[in-house]
Parts: structure tokens; C-alpha cells; sequence
């Protein structure tokens, strides 16, 4: 045994001289100057819930193809001091130059804390929290205009629905889910301006009880497309099935739970900034300190549509695509109304993705049932 | 709110009730079980998860929902097992224990369960008993999971059993006073143990439920206490297993009073509707109890009527 | 039995369930095909091998030593009360919601307010589950339960509701202190004050227990209310007092977690510390000192957990079965207790020895 290690070793450093040859001959001088890097994935939830926690992963397990990369992750770390040591061991006695802290609510006080604690280590956390002044240099936030992919959801769904009733269960009523609840409706109402969408709030990040019981609830009212914004939406989309409706995904690809209900998806796509993050740390380039991107920067995409998708929700949905990935459209274009009347966007102002204003969103728009 | 509105969260409520608390039924007629035999087994939460874990898993490696069901049984009896053996010793506390069970049963199982978050596999069907009717609520209502009947036949079964049959006898004279059981010459211990392993598998096809029909997914966030709730169900239902149905059913049906509340559009206040089952119980307890004569019901042993 | 062979069975048999526990739980990972060796020594490094993992370890034990309080103290009154994350929590909320109705002054005066408020919040909220007990009948186990599920969705609904601070958009939390309130690290160490208040309060409730009047009035009650009650020693009184302080334990740690860790109270802050505060306690069988060793094993185990999951990929729940390993044994370990006394050692070799004298 002993032997054999030996000369596998032997092996691998031969193989390794030849290789390292071989670059000298053609590569680019940049390719020589990489160097390995440890980075570090936290995780809220479990790898695999097809959610959320999943989309991370995902970017880490593409992470990990790459030379010269060293990933360690740890999952289940809950937004307490946790976290905080948990980052602290990878920097102490993992040795990671780059941190990626998932959860949103991961930023204060721990990353912060930490960040402080480590100035030489760089931290990269989603959730697009950090401000300039406030917060250390060595932290920074990616974080992606999903509401793109929502509003595209929103669209096929419109063509799809036939009791124009569409439902949403979400987890609390923050900004970033206000955002997608009325992406999601304003892209169904382009369609059809008589559709609503009843919204029901579990009151928390994974509660699948819960989750199943606002499906079936929400069925029972004549609601025929779902969509969701909790962490693993895999329960969602299966009670959905189960009740013969069609659903719209989100965080990741459920297709393969549901293939005859899932008719399209809103997915992030974060090695995009997860790479320029590793890129900007092995280049030794200054730290990214606020990226996000929507489709056209590839921060997010969307699910291939299912079987059941009709031509013609597909090809309007593509052409809002198209207009979205030249820059051409903004969801939140005046005027628009919330559900109690009142005008939230003005005849003529149309807001871009980086419109401060929706950072703060606290309303819910015309034809959206239910209230924060 | 108009009356299609009331109708609609009543029908949803009753659903509920039946979906929610299939699993609360289970959990209760086992601790029911276990109580009436003189001891609290607060390890029914771990025994809920890890049923429900085992019993996806065999259904999604066999193929088959039943198998998964009897899997479901089977890892909760085991699991109530080693409660049963353990609390048996001397000085040890049966409460301690259930908390240590807890733990153990919950870390297995999302040990173990770690590779079955992803697949789907195959759940338990159900009744259409309102195939008759035209509103999709009052199907959806009717909708009774296989579970269910099984449920309600053990509850009649028990409060039968416990009052006509020896086993039922010794069962309740081993919780009421386990001298006078000795003196007939009974092991406490056998019957004890024997009445938390059975109790045990009774909670495991709650699980089973939670796992197989409703949510009928596998991950960490299944279960919110239904374990430990039971506990509370069992006092509720003074140890009656056919009022631990009635109990199981309100609990469930309180559990979908707030989705269904906000499908029809009154938002707000969930959390406060997801403290009135606990407040509920806690307030019948406190207008019930009293402190001179011991709580109607109670197994004399369980030191749980004062 | 003499007290050397007590205090000789007090140390070795909760070491052997320990130990007993590491071995089952080698030989678990095995079966998974995980090498048992790398897995303890992992264990070991990461809860006490270099300074980083000993202050992790510190770290987590902190607020167990004081849940472990709330627990222990009503147990040594007789009463099984395992609401501790209930007053944890209602601890946590007092001192977030303390500046809303009043500034306190800056500085460690103000902390001290705040602090005081949560104790002042825990306390009352075990006290209504002693009250209970007392006077209604009703069994603490059952209502301390209740209290905590209703005490974590008030919490929920205020913190997320009436509370919530106006530009916690997307992490619902109440407004967050003031600097000047917030409790810092002892010197250049990582750890925070905290773990001289657990350590703090746990040698001041073993004072209390073992040195003054009224500690011994309450074990008395503990072992025998009946007893207690014919020597004339109020015995609602008593238990009530045990269960306000065993809450205010609590109720400090909630406020602890706030000023110490959160700043401000949010859905993070609910994380079921206050039930493994009650393995703690049972494991040092309701002794205040023995929770100070107990917890920082625990602590030291959760905070191996992290690295067996970097260095060896094993799944975050593996510690909670190395945990639920640990107690079961340590618990069931207790039924030798007065059965290891050197004459009963030479009974278990010598086949004419003499019959055990009756034991309880």
C-alpha cells in the first residue's frame, strides 16, 4: 500500500512537470498566474432542497471544476454566532481567502463582525445589503433581479391559467418577495388584465406543513397556476401536482418533480458572480463590493418550459425575454396601482432594476388578494 | 365577509382538520397508550421524524407506499423500544429520557435521511368521498387520506380494548397503581414497555403520513412539534383515545385556520393564530385542573395529575 | 456509601457514558465508511485542539450553562419544568423592547437595565408555570411546553409586527440597540461576556442551593413536599421563588443573545437552546457546578461539528446523534449509581457474597 502511494505520487508529479511544460509552451501569461485558492460556501438550509440553498450549491459544485480551487462547505448553520465561527474556523483553520455566507440574514451582525475581525479576508455575501461607508471593504454583496424571472413566470402563466386565478404562497412579506409577488402578477395581467393572484404567507423561510395547507387552500378557491417564494418549493410543487394544477418554479429547476405541472421557472444563476468574486480574489483585483445583474448580465435564468406550455405563451414569453436581455423593458412601468387603489408608480416614470425606490417595496399591486 | 367566504374558510378548516391532523391522531392515541401504562414519552417527536424518514425511505426504495407504512411502525416501535428499556432502569427519568430520545431519533433521521430530500417516491392514496359534489372545496374536504380511517378505527378499538379486554386492564392497572398490578403477580415493567413500543408504532404511522401523504415530501422542517404537542393533546383528551380524535381534529383544523383565513383575503395575525391551539389547551388545563384532587382521568403513576 | 465512593461514582460514570457514547458513535460513522480514528481525533481538535476551537467551544457553552439554570433550579424544587425557550425568548424581547418605552442611560449602566428587564421578563414567565402548578394543579411540564410555543409566536408576531424596526426591510427585526449597550469580547479573546455570566450565575445558584437557608428550604421541598409541608416551610413560596430564578437564568441569556450576539431581536434568535438546556441540566443531575463542565462538552461538540462537516463532508446532523448518543447513555448510566461500591464490585466476582443491602 505503502509502495503504491509512493509511486502514484511519483506519477502525479511527473504528469504534473509535463503539464506545467506544456502551459509554458502557448498560454497566455495570465493562465500561469493563477493561484489556488480556498473558498468557503455556508449554507443556511440543506444542499439539496431544491431551492435555494440548491441554487447555492450549484454555483459551488461548478466552483469546484474549476483548477486550482479548493471548495468547503458547510450547510444547516443557522443565522446565530454559528455562523460566525463557522466562518472564523474556515479562515483560521481552513485557510480561505473568500467566504460565501448565503443566508440574507447571515449579513448583520455576523458577516459584518467577522469582516471586521479578518481584514484580509474577503467575503461575498447574497442578499445585496452592503453599503458604502457602513459597511467593511472586505465584504461585499452579489445579488440578482429574479423578479425578471418572475415576471416571465407571470406571463406563460397568464396564458395558461383558465380560472384566471393564480396563487402565490409566500414566506413573509419583505421587499424582495413583495418584488416578485407583483413581478409575477403584473406579467400575468399583460397578458389578461382580469387575473388576480391570492397570496398567502406561511410566515417563515420552511414551514412544509404549512406550505401544503396554503396549496390545497388556495386550490379549493378556483386558483389554477401556482407560484411560490419560500426555500425549497418542492413541496408546493408537488401537492400542486397532485391537485392537477400547473405550477411556476423558482430558485432552482423542479421540473423533474412535476414534469406534467411545471410549466416554466424563475432560476438564479450565481456562479456568474460567484466566479467574478474568484476571479477578483485570485487576480488579487479589489474586492467587488456591490454587483447584481439580472437575465442580460446572467445572473438569473429561466427553467426550459414544460410539455403542457402552449406556442403562444411561449413565444410571448420569449419576446419579453428578448426585450428584457437588450434592456429594453422595465417591469415597473407607470402607472401602476397596489390593491388598495392608491398609485405607486406614476403615468410615465418607469423604474430600471436599480431604481432605489423598489428596494423598499411595501405594497402590493392592482389584483394582487392579500396584504403584508 | 360574505357567506361564500365563510363557507369556503369552514370547508377549509374541516380539510385541514382531517389533513393536518391525521398525524396529531397517531401521536396521540400512541402517547394515549404509553400514558395509560404510567409513562410520558416526550420522545414521540423524535419518533415522528424518524418513522416519517424510514417510511419514505422504503417506500421510494421499494416502490411501495405500504411498505413504506409498516417501515413507518416498525423504526417507531424500535425507537419507543429503547425509550421503554431505558426508562425502566432505576433512576432514570422518563422525561429526561424522552427529551435524550428526542434528540437521538431527530439526528438519525436527518442523518440518515440526508439522501432521500431529493427523490420523490410513491405516497399513499385517498377517498374521494365527495366525488358527488360540484364544489371543489367540498371535494377537497372530503378528500380522506388511507390513514385516517385506520386512525379513527384504533381510537374506538383502544377506549374499547382499555375498558373490555385484560390486556387493556393490565394495561390500565400498571398505570394506576403498579402495586396492586404486582400483587396479581404482573411485570410492570413487561406491560410498561410492552404499551410504549406499541404506542411507539402507533405514532410511527403518524409519521408515515407526514412522509407518505401529507406534506408527502421528505426534509428537515417536517415536523413542528407535533411530537411534543401530543403530550399536551393526551392531558386535553384526558387519556380518552376516542376525545384524542376530537382533540387531534380541532389542533389540525386550527392549523389551517390561518391559510385558509388568507385565501379569502383576511391577512395578518398569523403567528398570534398559530398560538391559539397551544393557548387553548393551556387554558382548559388551568379551568380544569385544581390542586386539591387529582385531574379526572389521569393514570395515578404518571405523576402528570398532581 | 461513603461520600468518596459518591464522589468517585459522580465523576466516573457520567466519563464512561461519554466515552461509551464516542465509541457508538465510531463505530456509526463507520458503517457510513468513514474512518472512526480521523473522526475523534476531528472531534477532539475541533472542540479543544487549538485556541480558536477552545473559544468556539466556550463560545456555545455560555448560553447552555444558563438554560441548563432553568431547568435545574424548579428541579431542585421538585418541579420538571422544560419552558426554558419560552423564558429565553420573553428575556430576549424585554431587552429589545426596553427602548421603546424608555432609553435607558449609555454605557454598562444601561446594559445592566436591560439585562435586569430580562430576567426580570424570564422569571415571570416560569413563575406563571409555578404559579400554575401551585395553585391550579396544572403540570409544569405541560404549561412550561405551551408557554414556550405560545412564547415563540408572540415573539414572532411582535418582533415581525408592532416592534419591527421600520428600516429592517428584509430581515424583520426590532430597532437595534445603542452601541454603548452592546456587550463586547472579554480582552482580545473571542469569546464574550457572556460566559462569565453562565459561569457567574451557576456558582451563585450552587451558593444559594448549598449554603444559605432558604437554598436548603427548597431542596427540602424538592425531596418531599409532603415533608416540607408539616415543618412548616411555605412551600408555594418556595417553588415559585425556584421558578423565578431558574426563568431569570433564561431570561439573562436572552438578553445575553441580544446584546451580545443579534443587537436587536429577530426570528435568529430562536434556536432551540433552551432545550438542550434540559439534557444539560439532567446530565449534572440538577447540580449548578456540574452544568459548567457538561455544557462546555456540549459546546465543544457543536463546535467540532463544523470542522467534521469541512475537513470529512460528514452531514451537520451527525453531531446531534453523537449528542443524542451521549445522553441517552449518560442518563442510563445513572441506574448503576450506588451499584458501584467497592463491596458490590467484589459480589459481582465472588459467587458467596453477601446480598446487596436494599438500595433505592
Amino acid at each position: 500500500m505503502h509502495k503504491e502511494t509512493w509511486n502514484r505520487r511519483e506519477l502525479l508529479l511527473g504528469v504534473g512537470a509535463a503539464g506545467i511544460g506544456a502551459l509554458g509552451s502557448g498560454l497566455p501569461i495570465s493562465a500561469l498566474a493563477q493561484t489556488s485558492i480556498t473558498v468557503g460556501f455556508i449554507y443556511v438550509g440543506t444542499r439539496d432542497d431544491y431551492g435555494y440553498n440548491q441554487a447555492h450549491a450549484e454555483s459551488a459544485a461548478e466552483l469546484k471544476k474549476l483548477p486550482g480551487i479548493k471548495v468547503i462547505e458547510e450547510e444547516n448553520v443557522p443565522e446565530t454566532q454559528s455562523v460566525q465561527r463557522s466562518m472564523q474556523g474556515m479562515i483560521s483553520q481552513d485557510g480561505a481567502a473568500l467566504i460565501f455566507p448565503t443566508s440574507f440574514g447571515y449579513f448583520n451582525p455576523h458577516v459584518v463582525t467577522v469582516a471586521q475581525r479578518n481584514p484580509k479576508t474577503r467575503f461575498a455575501h447574497c442578499g445585496g445589503l452592503w453599503t458604502q461607508g457602513k459597511d467593511p471593504a472586505n465584504a461585499g454583496s452579489y445579488f440578482g433581479y429574479i423578479d425578471e424571472g418572475q415576471y416571465l413566470n407571470g406571463v406563460v402563466a397568464g396564458h395558461m391559467s383558465k380560472s384566471k386565478k393564480l396563487g402565490f404562497i409566500a414566506a413573509k412579506p419583505i421587499p424582495q418577495v413583495m418584488r416578485n409577488i407583483n413581478a409575477f402578477t403584473l406579467g400575468a395581467r399583460s397578458v389578461d388584465p382580469s387575473i388576480t393572484t391570492t397570496v398567502i404567507f406561511t410566515g417563515d423561510w420552511s414551514l412544509p406543513v404549512k406550505e401544503a395547507e396554503a396549496t390545497n387552500s388556495l386550490a379549493d378557491q378556483g386558483v389554477d397556476v401556482f407560484t411560490m417564494h419560500v426555500d425549497s418549493p418542492k413541496v408546493i410543487v408537488e401537492t400542486a401536482a397532485r391537485r392537477r394544477r400547473f405550477v411556476c418554479g423558482y430558485h432552482a429547476d423542479q421540473s423533474k418533480l412535476a414534469p406534467q405541472a411545471y410549466l416554466t421557472g424563475a432560476e438564479w444563476n450565481w456562479i456568474t458572480p460567484v466566479k467574478a468574486m474568484v476571479e477578483a480574489a485570485r487576480s488579487s483585483k479589489t474586492h467587488p463590493n456591490f454587483i447584481r445583474g439580472g437575465l442580460k448580465e446572467g445572473f438569473v435564468k429561466t427553467s426550459p418550459y414544460g410539455a403542457m406550455v402552449t406556442p403562444v405563451a411561449r413565444k410571448n414569453a420569449d419576446d419579453v425575454k428578448a426585450r428584457m436581455l437588450k434592456g429594453e423593458f422595465n417591469i415597473f412601468a407607470g402607472e401602476i396601482k397596489d390593491n388598495t387603489g392608491k398609485v405607486v408608480v406614476a403615468k410615465g416614470v418607469s423604474l430600471n432594476q436599480t431604481a432605489i425606490e423598489l428596494e423598499s417595496m411595501n405594497y402590493l399591486v392592482e389584483g394582487v388578494i392579500g396584504r403584508g | 365577509m360574505d357567506i361564500d367566504a365563510i363557507s369556503s374558510v369552514v370547508l377549509a378548516i374541516l380539510a385541514g382538520a382531517i389533513r393536518v391532523g391525521t398525524p396529531f391522531l397517531f401521536v396521540s392515541l400512541g402517547e394515549c397508550l404509553t400514558e395509560k401504562a404510567g409513562r410520558i414519552n416526550l420522545g414521540l417527536e423524535g419518533v415522528l421524524v424518524i418513522s416519517a424518514m424510514s417510511s419514505f425511505g422504503v417506500s421510494y426504495l421499494s416502490g411501495s407506499a405500504w411498505a413504506g407504512v409498516l417501515a413507518g411502525a416498525g423504526s417507531g416501535a424500535l425507537l419507543a423500544l429503547l425509550h421503554g428499556l431505558a426508562s425502566s432502569l432505576r433512576r432514570v427519568n422518563d422525561i429526561a429520557m424522552g427529551v435524550a430520545i428526542m434528540m437521538l431519533g431527530i439526528g438519525l433521521a436527518f442523518y440518515l435521511g440526508k439522501p432521500l430530500i431529493q427523490p420523490q417516491a410513491p405516497t399513499l392514496g385517498s377517498w374521494s368521498l365527495g366525488f358527488w359534489s360540484d364544489s371543489p372545496q367540498l371535494r377537497s374536504a372530503l378528500e380522506i387520506n388511507a390513514l385516517f380511517p385506520l386512525g379513527v378505527a384504533l381510537a374506538f378499538l383502544m377506549s374499547w380494548a382499555f375498558a373490555n379486554t385484560r390486556w387493556g386492564l393490565l394495561v390500565r392497572m400498571v398505570g394506576d397503581s403498579s402495586d396492586a398490578a404486582r400483587a396479581l403477580g404482573t411485570s410492570v415493567t413487561l406491560v410498561r414497555t410492552l404499551a410504549t413500543t406499541a404506542g411507539g408504532a402507533i405514532a410511527g404511522l403518524g409519521g408515515a403520513s407526514l412522509s407518505l401523504y401529507y406534506p408527502g415530501s421528505w426534509n428537515e422542517g417536517l415536523s413542528s412539534g407535533q411530537g411534543l404537542i401530543a403530550v399536551a393533546l393526551v392531558i386535553f383528551a384526558r387519556w380518552r383515545p376516542v376525545a384524542c380524535l376530537g382533540a387531534a381534529l380541532l389542533f389540525g383544523g386550527a392549523g389551517a385556520l390561518g391559510p385558509a383565513l388568507q385565501s379569502v383575503g383576511i391577512t395578518g395575525y398569523y403567528y398570534l393564530f398559530n398560538a391559539v391551539p397551544y393557548a387553548l389547551t393551556l387554558l382548559i388545563l388551568v379551568l380544569t385542573c385544581s390542586p386539591h384532587r387529582v385531574l379526572r382521568g389521569a393514570p395515578a403513576e404518571l405523576g402528570v395529575g398532581r | 456509601m461513603n461520600s468518596i465512593t459518591e464522589a468517585w461514582e459522580a465523576l466516573l460514570l457520567p466519563l464512561l457514558a461519554i466515552v461509551g457514547a464516542l465509541i457508538l458513535f465510531g463505530l456509526f460513522v463507520a458503517l457510513a465508511g468513514y474512518n472512526a480514528l480521523e473522526v475523534w481525533m476531528l472531534l477532539f481538535m475541533g472542540a479543544f485542539g487549538d485556541a480558536f476551537s477552545l473559544q468556539n467551544t466556550l463560545l456555545r457553552a455560555a448560553p447552555l450553562m444558563l438554560t441548563a439554570l432553568c431547568m435545574a433550579l424548579p428541579a431542585r424544587a421538585g418541579l420538571t419544568v422544560i419552558g426554558g425557550e419560552g423564558a429565553l425568548l420573553v428575556g430576549a424581547l424585554a431587552c429589545a423592547s426596553v427602548p421603546y418605552l424608555w432609553q435607558p442611560p449609555s454605557g454598562w449602566f444601561g446594559l445592566a437595565f436591560l439585562l435586569a428587564a430580562s430576567a426580570a421578563a424570564g422569571a415571570a414567565w416560569i413563575a406563571l408555570a409555578g404559579y400554575l402548578r401551585q395553585y391550579r394543579g396544572v403540570n409544569e411540564t405541560i404549561s412550561s411546553l405551551l408557554l414556550s410555543y405560545v412564547a415563540v409566536n408572540v415573539f414572532k408576531h411582535l418582533v415581525e409586527g408592532p416592534l419591527r424596526d421600520p428600516s429592517s426591510l428584509n430581515k424583520p427585526s426590532t430597532l437595534a440597540l445603542d452601541d454603548s449597550w452592546l456587550m463586547g469580547s472579554i480582552g482580545t479573546y473571542d469569546v464574550h461576556w457572556g460566559l462569565v455570566w453562565g459561569i457567574g450565575a451557576c456558582v451563585a445558584a450552587s451558593i444559594w442551593l448549598s449554603r444559605t437557608t432558604h437554598g436548603f428550604a427548597t431542596r427540602v421541598v424538592g425531596g418531599n413536599a409532603k415533608a416540607a409541608g408539616l415543618v412548616g416551610l411555605p412551600a408555594h413560596k418556595l417553588v415559585i421563588m425556584a421558578c423565578c430564578l431558574g426563568g431569570a437564568a433564561a431570561g439573562l441569556a436572552g438578553g445575553i443573545e441580544i446584546a451580545a450576539v443579534h443587537r436587536a431581536a429577530n426570528a435568529s434568535v430562536i434556536a432551540g437552546l433552551g432545550y438542550t438546556g434540559i439534557l444539560v441540566s439532567f446530565a449534572a443531575r440538577h447540580h449548578p457546578l456540574a452544568i459548567i463542565p457538561i455544557a462546555i462538552l456540549l459546546g465543544g461538540f457543536a463546535a467540532a461539528g463544523s470542522m467534521l462537516q469541512r475537513r470529512l463532508g460528514l452531514p451537520d446532523a451527525s453531531v446531534q446523534v453523537l449528542l443524542g448518543f451521549v445522553f441517552v447513555l449518560i442518563l442510563t448510566a445513572e441506574a448503576a449509581r450506588g451499584r458501584l461500591g467497592w463491596q458490590d464490585m467484589r459480589a459481582w466476582w465472588s459467587p458467596s457474597a453477601q446480598p446487596l443491602a436494599g438500595r433505592a
